[in-house]
């Protein structure tokens, strides 16, 4: 750990050293569809840990419970099941891949220490519901911090670095964590709620500069309810580009989230925000790459970025990899595994800055 | 044309680095008494003006001095200067004398 301070030990976690049971997100395979599939070769074929890819588990429901649909004793069953099915498969390491999950599992399991009599109540539901027992995991963590915890092994193994290719400067990395990753329960994540380490950690490791930016700990504005209806999608816009317009100063090269929330909406509004406005925040005036944790430790691991699935990003990445120096072949980039074109999309002016463009859309 | 159901909202925030202070500041230098404020209200509870129109005497004097002038001038119009407000100030501070003053300097804005 490169911080010195005493006080920085109240701020760790403890993060299991290898056999995991692996719980995907409901939306991150598709916003980020290579995502989950980077992880687990990450860690089977470079860091050679054990990883349970259970296709039994469900969704935790987290979603449906934000927005008051799901109630709290159905999203706790929904909840105790994935630990049985845990349990049965011999593990006791959970890794839970979404951020919502992670804070759900959280709070569920710090209710259940709070109030044990709502933890009998959900053993009594998952076995009218499943006849299934289960045993509380050992230890959870998000898979963010799994890369954090092994960032130093994958340094090691890196094939770029997040480095300018042709300048030598490190590259700048704005990091943005999820809300529910720690803001909720600090003591759930690397570094805490005021001072989350855990993407920082990765970019410092690899080589960036981490952006510290006045609106950096502010959320990107998914907050569910806020994105679900329509028409109040503005509040959710308006809170990623109080973010944007406070980074863009310093000139980031990439974002790197570890919420699937989160990566999507930097990424996505930044299209919105440059079709109504026709305002960029990026360098030579085209948007700023968002990437997940695993996109970025696959680009650091030497993957083909179109493998991992960066094709699907709203913002363009080639201004990244060209930073980087990654060798890609740009006529691949929309072939999908057996060669077939799988469709590109249409040209946007977060992509392709042209005074035409703007001035189209915005008279 | 995108039909997107939806604008992108404009913040509420005050953002101070933004704003032009300098009527503020020229305001508190002529009743340094208005930073003994406690911003409790008193004042608008007992508002006359308020009672019968959206005039809110600790709002407008909030924002005229973080910045915010649109507007102060016509809100502050809607004072009938009855200065009840002044008689329950807890720190004492002339509250009629801030709303003529308030109207001088930020006529303009």
């Amino acid at each position: 750990m490169s911080m010195k301070r005493n006080s920085w030990k109240e701020y760790q976690k403890e993060i299991a050293e290898d056999h995991y049971y692996y719980a995907r997100s409901c939306i991150r395979q598709n916003f980020f569809p290579g995502s989950e599939a980077a992880f687990l070769r990450i860690l089977q074929e470079n860091l050679s840990k054990d990883i349970f890819d259970d296709p039994r588990h469900t969704s935790c429901t987290g979603i449906g419970y934000h927005s008051d649909i799901v109630p709290l004793e159905t999203i706790m069953t929904v909840v105790a099941r994935q630990f049985s099915l845990m349990n049965a498969a011999g593990y006791e390491n959970f890794a839970s891949s979404c951020i919502t999950s992670f804070g759900i599992y959280t709070e569920i399991l710090e209710t259940w220490n709070e109030f044990p009599e709502t933890e009998e109540r959900t053993r009594e539901n998952l076995w009218k519901a499943t006849k299934r027992e289960f045993v509380k995991p050992k230890n959870l963590a998000h898979t963010s911090d799994i890369i954090f915890h092994f960032r130093e092994e994958i340094a090691r193994q890196a094939k770029y670095r997040l480095v300018n290719a042709r300048t030598g400067e490190p590259l700048k990395g704005v990091e943005h964590i999820g809300c529910h990753y720690a803001k909720i329960f600090p003591k759930s994540g690397v570094g805490g709620a005021e001072f989350p380490y855990v993407l920082a950690g990765m970019i410092e490791s690899w080589g960036g500069e981490v952006v510290d930016y006045p609106e950096r700990r502010h959320c990107c504005g998914f907050g569910f309810r806020n994105y679900l209806v329509q028409a109040n999608r503005g509040y959710s816009v308006a809170n990623s580009q109080k973010k944007f317009e406070s980074m863009a100063p310093y000139k980031p090269d990439f974002i790197v989230c570890n919420c699937p929330g989160c990566t999507m909406f930097l990424d996505k509004w930044q299209y919105t925000i440059a079709e109504m406005e026709g305002t960029t925040y990026g360098q030579d005036g085209i948007g700023i790459p968002v990437l997940t944790y695993e996109e970025l430790a696959g680009l650091v691991l030497g993957y083909d970025p179109w493998d991992l699935g960066m094709q699907m990003h709203q913002v363009n990445v080639e201004p990244l990899l060209d930073k980087m120096g990654v060798r890609y072949d740009p006529e691949a980039k929309y072939l999908g595994k057996n060669g077939k074109f799988i469709g590109a999309p249409r040209e946007a002016a977060v992509n392709c800055f042209s005074g035409e463009r703007l001035y189209r859309i915005q008279r | 044309m995108i039909q997107w159901g939806y604008t992108i909202n404009q913040p509420r925030a005050v953002n101070l680095d933004r704003n032009d202070l300098t009527a503020a500041r020229r305001i508190i230098r002529q009743m340094p008494e208005l930073q003994a404020c406690i911003a409790c209200g008193s004042c608008t509870a007992t508002c006359t003006a308020g009672n019968l129109t959206q005039f809110n005497f600790r709002k407008v004097h909030t924002l005229v001095r973080r910045g915010e002038y649109e507007g102060a001038y016509e809100e502050m119009n809607k004072c009938m200067l009855c200065g009840k407000c002044r008689l329950v100030c807890p720190r004492g501070i002339n509250t009629r004398g801030v709303v003529m003053l308030i109207k001088r300097e930020l006529g303009e804005y």
